[in-house]
């Protein structure tokens, strides 16, 4: 087959070819590279180890079943982390399908590090409103949240007792996907109230956001299921995101390939017009 | 009356909300708080009617027996088992073992996901079929582009550490200026929209002239 | 490599209606139709739930209902008369009347944007960009602050319009274009990892949840 006639290549051609450079590292694990945390999921990292025990963090899950492969390792892992230094976790979700993955992700790292669930965290669910429940958040987080994602009045659960708005979070950790996430967090919240904040995001969310980083408006950024696995080697419980790196690696060579196939075999082809 | 009542609406609270923003009076505060709520509420509201109009749409579309309509029927015949089950449910539709959640579990997100996931072999054949690099515009772009898809997996780090490096500085630096220009170009945009909103002068906004 | 298949029913229909969306991609298919009506239907329903149970319930209702006279709860009848007004917009008479709540709601969210944006993505980017240009020691340092400045003012200069792009401001939006290239192919990096990790994602729950075959 010539080059040129590539460009009547089929499209399913293409994605068996993906399908195979995924499923076949997941099936045989190559383990091509070690996964190395960057500055920005140091950054995350360290933002949680540096806060003294018992610090009150809310942690905020704002992505739904769409993008759990990216975000649900993160959001794991910074649960991890935070039990594992007696954190206060105050969690919520700004998706309408992330209060199953919050509840679920407390439940597996609260068994781990035998936390209980009211007395040192609680899933005060979902919250319809966007960055409006952010602000409301703002004037008071017992009455934007009058009762947790179990029906339970928050007045009446130990975690909650003192907590009146974000006079009393250490730091925000952001695990997101979008709208509503880390971009409106910060415009509601960090620029408002000055609460230091971290944020787990999607990769296609994640440029958006270094000029945040720089400007110091986020303490560390963890930029997809690349970020994810970064962070979990940090918080030294590698997991489904390290698992998926050597899937990841390939199928971005490939796609990287296709361009350069694609624009040879537009090369090769017969010329129309000027070509432009 | 019934164009300029929702004018003074949009006005008023508007205008409240960006007072309140600078005026943390206890009094002013009070009443941001009861607005924001207010507004929490009508936007409950909003998702309820998105939904009674998609069913409405679609009970239409079955009764009329249009195109696709045995498709429809599992569409309102989803919708309404979800709802009677979640309602049922009450307070304890967050138990892990609730049936609510387990429609969840086994319908809503693995297809959610799956959709998601569809994207990935959309771009690898756009990829091939429509990034041309035919000026040096595409070109930076496809070089960027070369650089970030290698340089942010483990993979680049292997061939060389210069790769995840550059990776890094592309991001930092000149990516970093051109999103903050971005940024900075949108929320100068999204200001001047929002008084405009605010003050009624945004047409498409509130509906026709009756 | 062994397998080892789920044996939870639920775990079966996740896999096949998994298997069903993806046929879309072989073409367009009654499996994959039926899949998809099935997953708005449920999905619309979920969002009524929780909408309902999570925010509606307890931030009106209960207050509403159970506490009218404490704490001027009774003036959230303002805001269930006018979540009722909505649906007038099924009667082609009274639709007028759900303009009114909607007037509302686009009262308080530009407000929250303006300052939002204004704080957050206006004067806070700004100040982020008042670096030094030269950072004694470290020359790496200083050319990136340069460069980030540079590239900063020539793509402000690339969006504004008022003036046509010719001369040293064309020259300025043309380089100004090239940050942006390099920032849009960023992006298009960022956009193939995310994609291929969903992927990721939803092959691990085949391999590992459906048929138990996943190595580790």
């Amino acid at each position: 087959m010539s080059l040129a006639a590539l460009r009547h290549l089929d499209r399913r051609w293409i994605f068996l070819g993906v399908a195979l450079l995924v499923i076949v590292p997941l099936l045989f694990s190559f383990h091509i590279a070690p996964v190395l945390p960057s500055n920005r999921s140091r950054g995350f990292y360290d933002a949680i180890e540096k806060l003294p025990e018992g610090s009150v963090v809310l942690l905020s899950g704002d992505y739904d079943p769409g993008t759990s492969a990216e975000n649900y390792p993160m959001h794991l892992a910074a649960v991890r982390q935070l039990m594992r230094r007696n954190m206060r976790i105050i969690a919520l979700a700004l998706y309408p399908a992330g209060p199953p993955l919050t509840d679920q992700v407390l439940r597996i790292a609260g068994e781990e590090y035998h936390k209980t669930q009211g007395v040192d965290y609680v899933n005060l669910g979902y919250k319809v409103g966007n960055e409006l429940v952010m602000s409301q958040m703002g004037q008071s987080i017992p009455n934007t949240f009058p009762v947790d994602n179990r029906g339970v009045a928050v007045n009446t659960i130990p975690v909650m007792k003192g907590i009146q708005n974000f006079q009393q979070i250490r730091l925000i950790v952001d695990i997101s996907a979008g709208y509503p996430g880390t971009k409106e967090w910060v415009q509601q919240v960090v620029s408002r109230y000055h609460v230091p904040m971290v944020a787990g995001v999607t990769a296609v969310s994640a440029p958006e956001y270094y000029p945040y980083l720089q400007a110091g408006q986020l303490h560390g950024l963890l930029g997809g299921m690349a970020g994810a696995a970064e962070y979990e080697v940090l918080v030294g419980a590698p997991g489904l995101a390290t698992r998926g790196m050597d899937a990841q690696s390939l199928a971005h060579v490939f796609i990287a390939f296709m361009i350069v196939l694609g624009n040879l075999a537009f090369i090769a082809g017969p010329k129309k017009g000027n070509g432009r | 009356m019934k164009r300029e009542i929702p004018i003074v609406i949009t006005l008023v609270a508007g205008l409240f909300m960006l007072l309140a923003w600078f005026v943390p009076h206890p009094t002013v505060k009070a009443a941001y708080e009861g607005l924001q709520n207010w507004a929490i509420v009508v936007v409950g509201f909003t998702y309820v009617l998105g939904v009674a109009n998609l069913l409405r749409i679609n009970t239409r579309q079955v009764s009329r027996k249009e195109r696709d309509w045995p498709y429809k029927m599992v569409l309102i015949a989803g919708l309404l088992v979800t709802m009677v089950v979640g309602f049922s449910e009450g307070n304890h539709y967050t138990d892990v073992d609730s049936r609510f959640q387990w429609i969840y579990r086994t319908f809503y997100s693995p297809m959610t996901a799956t959709m998601f996931s569809l994207l990935a072999f959309f771009i690898a054949s756009a990829a091939f079929r429509a990034f041309r690099i035919r000026s040096v515009e595409a070109l930076l772009l496809a070089i960027a582009a070369f650089i970030l898809m290698i340089g942010r997996v483990p993979l680049g780090a292997a061939i060389h550490p210069a790769i995840p490096a550059a990776a890094d500085w592309l991001m930092e630096i000149p990516q970093n200026a051109a999103k903050r220009g971005i940024l900075i170009g949108a929320a100068l945009g999204v200001m001047a929209t929002g008084i405009r909103v605010i003050l009624g002068l945004e047409k498409t906004y509130g509906g026709g002239d009756s | 490599m062994s397998l080892h298949p789920s044996h939870d029913i639920g775990i079966w229909i996740a896999a096949l209606l998994t298997l069903g969306i993806f046929s879309f991609l072989y073409r367009d298919n009654p499996v994959y139709k039926f899949c998809e009506h099935l997953f708005v239907g449920i999905s619309a329903g979920y969002y009524v739930v929780l909408t309902m149970i999570s925010s509606v319930y307890p931030n009106l209702f209960v207050p509403l209902f159970s506490s009218f006279a404490k704490d001027y709860h009774w003036l959230l009848v303002v805001p269930l008369i006018l979540g009722i007004m909505l649906f007038s917009r099924f009667f082609p008479r009274g639709d007028w009347l759900s303009r009114w709540p909607i007037a509302f709601v686009l009262g308080v969210y530009p407000a929250l944007r303006i300052t939002g944006f204004g704080q957050g993505d206006f004067v806070e980017q700004i100040h982020g960009t008042i670096l030094p240009l030269w950072v004694p020691g470290s020359i790496g340092t200083s050319i990136g602050n340069i460069l980030l400045v540079v590239g900063l003012v020539c793509t402000l200069i690339f969006f504004f319009f008022s003036k046509e792009h010719k001369g040293a401001l064309g020259g300025t939006a043309r380089l100004g274009i090239y940050f942006l290239m390099v920032s849009f192919g960023a992006s298009y990096g960022y956009t193939v990892m995310a994609r291929v990790s969903l992927l990721i994602g939803r092959v691990m729950f085949l391999l590992d949840d459906w048929l138990g075959a996943l190595r580790f």
